[in-house]
């Protein structure tokens, strides 16, 4: 028992490395595109909702504290509180997903949402942005040093501008799209552990299944943690 | 004399016939049987796409396939070769068999992942077949955007889903054995008693498990581009086609070390057996590959050496992609120095080990010229580098899988194959292989570029060469299907330990039982510990 435990802590410790650099190729994408298009992107970043999203990052900071006391119930063999925070663990989950629903369906209002469809409005560009020089981005040959062609047109009337912000949807979608991805597959997992806690499966010798599900959860909150300044805080003012 | 060797009464194989038995399993070896019959299929697929790719070339003109079909040949060839055979080729069947015997386990630490594996890439499989049977695909196993994303009509998404789905079931193997070799080891099996082919796997396992989610996410990407038209690499709407080609090579390099690692893993068992000796230098070999697999990380951007990169980078990753031939050359010598003065014997899987080593080390010295700036510009995109690494892939990673898979196949099925069948199959693909590839170097030194298929008449007698050994090189092939599969009946009994190899899966019946050991083993000695070994004239009694 012992042995199976030490295994599974370890395997899934092994699978969340994995999906640090499952979501470090998205990273380092922005990471490149921001660098190179900067004004494009605090120009869009602009666009999002502060209040949204930093309600959602409570919501989430705050379903992270439930899990983690569902796993301390489960050590101290309490197994009503258990149920009680697991289910309070899916209903917070929930509700990052409704805002989340909220903010995506906003950009649709407003063709934000990359593809055919996207528009870029030049007045989108908040004050901050105006004057600016445009991206440090290439103009015509992408790949090439971004120093070579720095664009000396006005942000917001490069033609190219609304090219790169929808860059910047683009990645914000996969990004955030992915991480609500995990967020649905986690309350899955949840209820799941919630019905076993109900059917009395976990005692304070055997709850593995809670701890490493709870690992899982932590882990989904603390990429949103590094989600949410990058697409929503940086260079906002 | 000893008594002439019986199966075992019960065993993994005839403890339970119904298909529901095999396709529920949980035992590591089944899964394994179950890996060896899928990725077995996918190679002879593979094959049949790189035996019309070689047909088509056989004259210079386009008379067999289409400029299009050609296309679709070469990219399922890879395709299917890289992602459904090489990469789970040793892993999944002679590890998935072999690892948790080598650590003394009654089965691999999470059996049910192990299953799930097996059929996340069969899901992959079935998306991959459905692009094959739709029509195909034509990028090339590169997916290099913006083409694979913006202008390719073909199937795309599916291969691609198919590739992302395979990835998964290539982690889980590597997540297993990770956990497996660390907390499942028998009492006394210290890390340095491993043997060499845990090593190894070890090492690929790392390999899997920090590479494989990149071009997981890479596909993803594409995959967004292509089907909701984000624009992520596509350089008409400000991406970047390099940054594609970063991620995937992130993965895509490492990923030739994920084929090439276990079959060293392979080597090192087969020298050691079959020259009853321990293997020279066992901490230099063990560190080597992890040392490989460290390197393997560094080195991605060898490959875009003329996709625009800034000089001062393309010299700092020549520089280290000619490292990673020091820890290669360590194991070379090191095999090399086992095999001095010791008693060796020439079986088949030894013909395999030879051939691997003179064509692993071809191969590889290959590759320093390629790491070169200067040369790689004028090679680069030539027959020269699809030589270059057939000599590792195939001349170096199958022949390993084979050479393997003749060594313990006894101890998997419980019987031998035809020895003298299977030597010719082995001088078969080496001779094969060589009429195959070597004329593609001088092909590539002279300018032919590779994805074409038409070329100046020139180049014919070059092709028509690399065309017949080709031929040679599938009946090299073909043998060892029809021999392994009629010794499955026919084959005489084995015996525990045929070859009289050291190692703790020879200590178990062939077959073995579905628990492995009969009773936990206990480990008291260092790896390829041989008893010594009389003279038969000398023998008492």
């Amino acid at each position: 028992m012992e042995q199976q435990k030490e295994a599974s802590t370890l395997g899934m410790w092994t699978f969340l490395l994995t999906e640090i650099l499952f979501f470090g190729g998205l990273f380092m994408a922005y990471m490149l595109y921001r660098i190179w298009y900067h004004d494009a992107f605090a120009a869009a970043s602009r666009t999002l909702d502060l209040r949204w999203g930093g309600l959602n990052t409570v919501v989430l900071i705050a379903s992270s504290l439930t899990m983690a006391l569902g796993v301390r119930s489960a050590q101290l063999n309490r197994r009503k509180p258990l149920l009680l925070w697991l289910l309070a663990t899916v209903v917070l989950g929930s509700v990052f997903l409704g805002v989340k629903v909220i903010e995506y369906s906003d950009k649709f209002e407003h063709h934000h949402v990359p593809g055919p469809n996207f528009v870029w409005e030049s007045h989108e560009a908040a004050p901050a942005g105006e004057h600016q020089l445009g991206g440090g981005g290439p103009v015509t040959e992408p790949g090439r040093a971004a120093s070579e062609s720095a664009g000396h047109a006005p942000a917001a009337s490069n033609p190219q501008f609304q090219q790169w912000t929808q860059i910047y949807f683009s990645l914000y979608f996969t990004m955030t799209g992915l991480h609500a991805l995990h967020m649905i597959v986690g309350i899955v997992l949840m209820s799941v552990i919630a019905w076993m806690a109900w059917m009395g499966r976990f005692d304070d010798h055997y709850y593995t299944p809670v701890e490493m599900s709870g690992l899982y959860w932590h882990f989904v909150d603390i990429v949103w943690i590094y989600l949410f300044p990058l697409l929503y805080l940086i260079d906002r003012s | 004399m000893e008594a002439t060797p019986t199966l075992p009464a019960l065993h993994y194989l005839n403890n339970g016939y119904g298909l529901k038995s095999w396709l529920l399993t949980k035992d590591h070896k089944r899964i394994a049987i179950l890996y060896l019959i899928s990725i077995s299929v996918f190679f002879f697929l593979g094959g049949l796409m790189a035996l019309l790719i070689r047909l088509e070339l056989a004259t210079p003109e386009a008379d067999l396939l289409s400029s299009d079909t050609y296309n679709k040949a070469f990219t399922l060839h890879g395709v299917i070769m890289v992602f459904f055979f090489l990469i789970p080729s040793i892993p999944a069947t002679l590890g998935n068999f072999f690892i948790p015997m080598m650590v003394g386990a009654k089965d691999l630490a999470f059996p049910r992942i192990n299953l799930l594996s097996w059929y996340i890439y069969l899901v992959g499989g079935i998306f991959t077949f459905y692009a094959l049977a739709a029509g195909g695909v034509d990028t090339g196993w590169t997916f290099y955007t913006p083409y694979s994303a913006a202008v390719s009509n073909t199937h795309v998404i599916a291969t691609a889903l198919g590739v992302f789905i395979a990835g998964f079931s290539s982690i889980l193997t590597g997540l297993n054995f990770v956990v497996t070799i660390h907390r499942m080891r028998a009492p006394g099996m210290t890390w340095f008693r491993l043997p060499l082919f845990v090593w190894a796997h070890y090492a690929t396992s790392l390999i899997q498990i920090l590479g494989t989610p990149v071009i997981a996410i890479t596909m993803l990407m594409v995959f967004v581009e292509r089907a909701f038209g984000f624009g992520i690499f596509d350089p008409a709407r400000g991406g970047d086609p390099v940054l594609f080609q970063h991620l995937f090579w992130f993965y895509s390099h490492p990923a030739v070390y994920i084929m090439i690692l276990p079959a060293l893993g392979v080597m090192s068992e087969l020298i050691a057996a079959f020259s009853r000796k321990k293997v020279f230098g066992y901490s230099f070999v063990a560190f080597s590959s992890l040392a490989i697999a460290v390197f393997s990380f560094i080195v991605w951007a060898h490959h875009m050496f003329v996709a625009g990169i800034s000089v001062y980078s393309a010299m700092v990753f020549s520089f280290l992609s000619f490292s990673v031939a020091i820890p290669s050359a360590v194991k070379v010598f090191n095999w090399t120095a086992t095999l001095y003065k010791a008693s060796i014997s020439f079986e088949t899987p030894m013909l395999y080990a030879y051939g691997f080593m003179g064509l692993f080390t071809f191969g590889g010295l290959t590759g320093l010229i390629l790491a070169t700036l200067g040369t790689d510009v004028h090679l680069h995109d030539t027959y020269f580098v699809v030589a270059h690494f057939h000599y590792i892939m195939v001349g170096g990673a199958i022949m390993g899988y084979l050479g393997g898979l003749h060594y313990w196949w006894p101890k998997m099925v419980g019987r031998m194959y035809n020895e003298f069948l299977s030597r010719i199959a082995a001088i078969l693909v080496f001779v094969g292989f060589n009429l195959t590839f070597f004329p593609q170097f001088v092909l590539g030194y002279l300018g032919m570029p590779r994805r074409y298929h038409m070329y100046p008449p020139e180049f014919q007698v070059l092709n028509v060469l690399s065309s017949a050994g080709a031929s040679v090189l599938g009946l090299g092939y073909v043998l060892p299907l029809l021999y392994l599969l009629y010794s499955l009946k026919k084959g005489a009994v084995a015996g525990p330990n045929p070859w009289g190899a050291a190692g703790l899966e020879w200590r178990t019946s062939s077959p073995p039982p579905t628990e492995n050991f009969p009773i936990t083993p206990r480990v008291t000695t260092e790896a390829y510990e041989f008893e010594p070994q009389m003279a038969p004239e000398f023998k008492l009694v």
